[in-house]
């Protein structure tokens, strides 16, 4: 499978999935008006990841600032892990929040709750 | 024009604005907007968290504005602006007021007025779960919005979303939403 690697810009974030490592990140700023546009491609890729994924998959999800309309799409690409976690393969999410950012601790804790896989919150100490 | 639209802007938000803007509201605007209180927030010395408060409010707000608004009524002085709205970003003594305006159709009134009724009677944890259950449940409209946005900013802020509708001519009102990003322990 070809990785996905995309450059962030001032509204949507670096990108880096790479099938031969397990280890996808996503990170940086994701507030584009059209957020569908800019993740449909991940959560196709991930779609294909899903028939032939690695026993182990790591996702580093380290965001600054996301809108509610990437939520959606956020919760898209998580639910296909669940998708891979569920057919008995490992994943595990590192989800990073900056020192003090409770509302991006918070925004970790509603994934973790509502998608079936392992979290793990990170603070990121300056 | 029954009433100038922007009186009111103007009686709210009396001193230290640092950004007003009226006009069509673009993918440039939104990002050019972003900067330019991003940079004087830095500039005042802000708090990070107060900043990213700041910052997530006003992208929810404009966004809104760019999925959401009416079209301008017929007789409305500005004709070319498709998303036509106005913003003010304030700084208040705890934090920073940002007021947003823009033309709804009367057809649509009733439903925003209940949809922020009903967030403003939440509590902190009865909107997180509104916000969890419409993240879960809604898919992501035609006009591209999420239908999330006034409830994020509701839980981010904490505060009660202060609004009012003035009524333009028998088939528009014009809509102000009008929220306090403060500090708080």
């Amino acid at each position: 499978m070809e990785p996905i690697i995309i450059e962030g810009t001032p509204k949507t974030p670096t990108v880096k999935f790479d099938a031969t490592d397990g280890v996808f990140e996503i990170k940086g700023r994701s507030i584009p008006e059209n957020s569908v546009e800019f993740y449909k491609p991940l959560v196709d890729w991930l779609e294909s990841y899903k028939e032939t994924p690695l026993n182990k998959t790591v996702v580093n999800i380290r965001l600054e600032y996301f809108n509610t309309s990437s939520s959606k799409c956020i919760l898209d690409v998580f639910k296909k892990l669940e998708a891979i976690h569920k057919a008995k393969n490992e994943v595990e999410v590192n989800w990073y929040y900056e020192e003090d950012d409770e509302d991006m601790l918070e925004a970790g804790e509603d994934y973790e709750s509502i998608i079936r896989v392992p979290f793990k919150m990170i603070e990121i100490v300056e | 024009m029954s009433f100038d639209i922007e009186n009111y802007l103007t009686d709210q938000a009396k001193n230290n604005v640092i950004l007003f803007y009226k006009g069509n509201i673009d993918s440039d605007v939104i990002n050019h907007v972003l900067d330019t209180v991003e940079d004087k927030m830095v500039k005042a010395d802000e708090q990070p968290k107060l900043r990213k408060k700041v910052y997530n409010v006003l992208v929810e707000s404009l966004q809104n504005l760019y999925h959401h608004v009416d079209k301008v009524p017929d007789d409305f002085e500005d004709q070319t602006s498709e998303k036509f709205g106005l913003l003010i970003v304030q700084k208040v003594d705890n934090g920073y007021k940002i007021i947003t305006g823009n033309f709804v159709h009367a057809d649509n009134i009733e439903k925003l007025d209940e949809k922020i009724k009903r967030i403003n009677r939440s509590s902190h944890e009865e909107i997180k779960e509104l916000y969890k259950f419409i993240l879960n449940h809604q898919r992501i409209s035609a006009k591209g919005g999420g239908g999330l946005g006034l409830v994020d900013i509701a839980r981010k802020t904490g505060n009660r979303l202060e609004y009012t509708f003035k009524k333009y001519n028998g088939k528009y009102s014009f809509f102000y939403l009008n929220i306090l990003v403060d500090e708080r322990e």
